[in-house]
């Protein structure tokens, strides 16, 4: 209908109405990496990119995040309003940004399920059925709010960019709703689960939590993380924190070894037949 | 005494393998077994022994969607439940129904009915949102408690522990407030044939959107739902050697 050049400058057009917001996630020292992941799938949208960093501290993962390249610039909310990062002050703190600064766009990085695909500024793919499924969906509304799944985007390298920082007013956005009282982790010298290129994940086939160490040992050789079926994690094996699956952790490593978990065929492939007390620590000792 | 407000879904049955429509539009649900929502069933625990501790006084359970959401209500007074509300939303409208109009819905009726904890499944298992419990706190301003794993409650308060990355973590959140369970919260009961029984005589309030004011109009247009790429099939290797081999071979260890 209309000839292709004036067709591609509407689109620029619009492409420069655009605009997203990015809620970094960090915990007060570092940088999350899910937000690099973030940024990547921002980057898809399209138009100016802006990230808001809010904590008790945020000069680490603020002056990380400045060196991301495209970003034009970094808010950073540093205020004890933000301790512990409580949904009730951070989302007033978000209105308040995007109230000011209109964006089309705000993105944070999720845990859970969510966008695994961006087709346009307002065509979105995601997985229902606990991934038996895959959905495209389109957006009506005008400002879009979505959450990627980290697993699903490339991180975005921190290097030669130099993103202005800058402090956003923080008075007011303590609700006094939601107070943080304390955070117990589980300590690990492995890599983190969702990010790990190796996995090692044991289930109901291990039959005790000490026998988890076999995995451990292997993961160990392997520079691997060890994740958990649900079975495990409700025999009481190992903590909840290690689960994979759908109401547990995404995890997308480049390998993963499943032992003594039913689920699917292509477990560790040549245990089948052998006991994986046997197999385990023999394939530890080979690596 | 607190009075207590449980969502309940009606989704299609966990262990059921589902299959794509052939013209994409969605997934076949004609035909298949559903069931409660399986974190809506911690939900609906938590409220009964929250009851059964004397701290709730009355629990009351919403379903948002066709005639059918009426059978997850009745599971749900089985339960325990005092009473449940079915706000009836089919046809293309149900297709089209997300998170964001059934926590409208939940807030409207939180407010009418004068409650004072929500509870809500994390997520529902067929569109895996984790949405409503957030949505529902925002649009009352109340305080938020997700991904719950144990609630202790105080004078004006609750303590709540919740499961977060790498470990857990508890929160202090003021009444009013909407919680959402996770798995671990507590193991769901099973509904006793008396209680079953009993739980017909139970009364199911009926509902229209429209009689609690809010447009369930649609705010997304579903485009497409496929299945998802199928994979290779593997192959099984003789011994620990060979598998070993196979993964330096593809540059994995």
């Amino acid at each position: 209908m209309f000839p292709r050049h004036l067709t591609r400058q509407f689109s620029g057009q619009l492409r420069r109405f655009q605009s997203t917001l990015v809620i970094a996630e960090h915990n007060n020292e570092t940088l999350s990496p899910i937000t690099q992941n973030t940024l990547t799938a921002a980057k898809k949208l399209g138009g100016e990119l802006t990230v808001l960093v809010a904590g008790t501290k945020c000069g680490p993962a603020a002056e990380a995040l400045a060196k991301a390249e495209g970003l034009s610039k970094v808010l950073v909310a540093e205020s004890e309003a933000f301790k512990g990062f409580t949904s009730e002050n951070l989302a007033a703190l978000i209105v308040a940004t995007q109230n000011q600064n209109k964006y089309t766009h705000i993105v944070a990085g999720a845990s859970s399920l969510d966008v695994i695909g961006i087709k346009s500024a307002d065509t979105f793919v995601r997985s229902v059925y606990a991934g038996n499924a895959i959905q495209t969906i389109q957006a009506i509304d005008p400002i879009k709010v979505l959450s990627v799944r980290g697993t699903s985007f490339e991180p975005a390298t921190l290097g030669a960019g130099s993103a202005a920082i800058e402090k956003v007013p923080t008075d007011g956005f303590d609700t006094k709703l939601t107070a943080f009282v304390s955070q117990e982790l589980s300590k690990s010298d492995r890599p983190e689960l969702t990010s790990a290129k190796v996995v090692v994940s044991g289930g109901r086939g291990l039959k005790s939590g000490d026998n988890f160490k076999l995995l451990y040992d292997l993961a160990d050789k392997l520079n691997a993380a060890v994740g958990a079926s649900r079975a495990a994690v409700d025999a009481g094996y190992v903590p909840n924190d290690l689960q994979v699956g759908q109401t547990g952790k995404i995890v997308c490593p480049d390998l993963y070894i499943a032992v003594g978990i039913s689920g699917a065929i292509q477990h560790l492939a040549g245990m089948k037949d052998k006991d994986l007390f046997k197999a385990v620590p023999e394939m530890t000792q080979k690596l | 005494m607190a009075r207590v407000l449980v969502g309940v879904k009606r989704v299609i049955d966990y262990a059921v393998k589902i299959r794509v429509k052939p013209d994409k539009t969605g997934v076949v649900t004609d035909g298949v077994k559903h069931s409660m929502n399986p974190f809506d069933e911690i939900a609906v625990e938590e409220a009964v022994r929250l009851k059964e501790k004397k701290i709730a006084s009355e629990i009351i359970a919403v379903s948002c969607g066709p005639a059918q959401s009426q059978e997850v209500l009745r599971t749900a007074l089985a339960m325990g439940v005092d009473k449940g509300i079915h706000v009836e939303i089919s046809g293309p409208e149900y297709k089209t129904l997300q998170p964001l109009h059934v926590s409208k819905i939940l807030a409207k009726i939180a407010q009418n009915e004068k409650v004072d904890l929500v509870i809500v499944g994390k997520q529902a298992i067929d569109d895996d949102c984790n949405q409503t419990a957030q949505m529902t706190a925002g649009f009352l301003d109340w305080s938020q408690a997700t991904f719950a794993s144990k609630i202790e409650k105080g004078d004006n308060d609750i303590t709540v522990t919740r499961e977060i990355d790498g470990g857990l973590e508890v929160i202090k959140s003021k009444l009013p407030a909407v919680v959402s369970a996770d798995l671990r919260l507590n193991e769901p009961r099973y509904a006793t044939l008396p209680n079953i029984m009993k739980a017909k005589k139970k009364p199911i309030q009926k509902l229209t959107p429209k009689d609690l004011g809010v447009d369930v109009s649609p705010r997304i247009k579903i485009v497409s739902v496929e299945e998802p790429p199928t994979k290779q099939p593997g192959q099984i290797v003789p011994d620990v050697d060979t598998l070993i081999a196979k993964l330096k071979d593809a540059g994995l260890c």
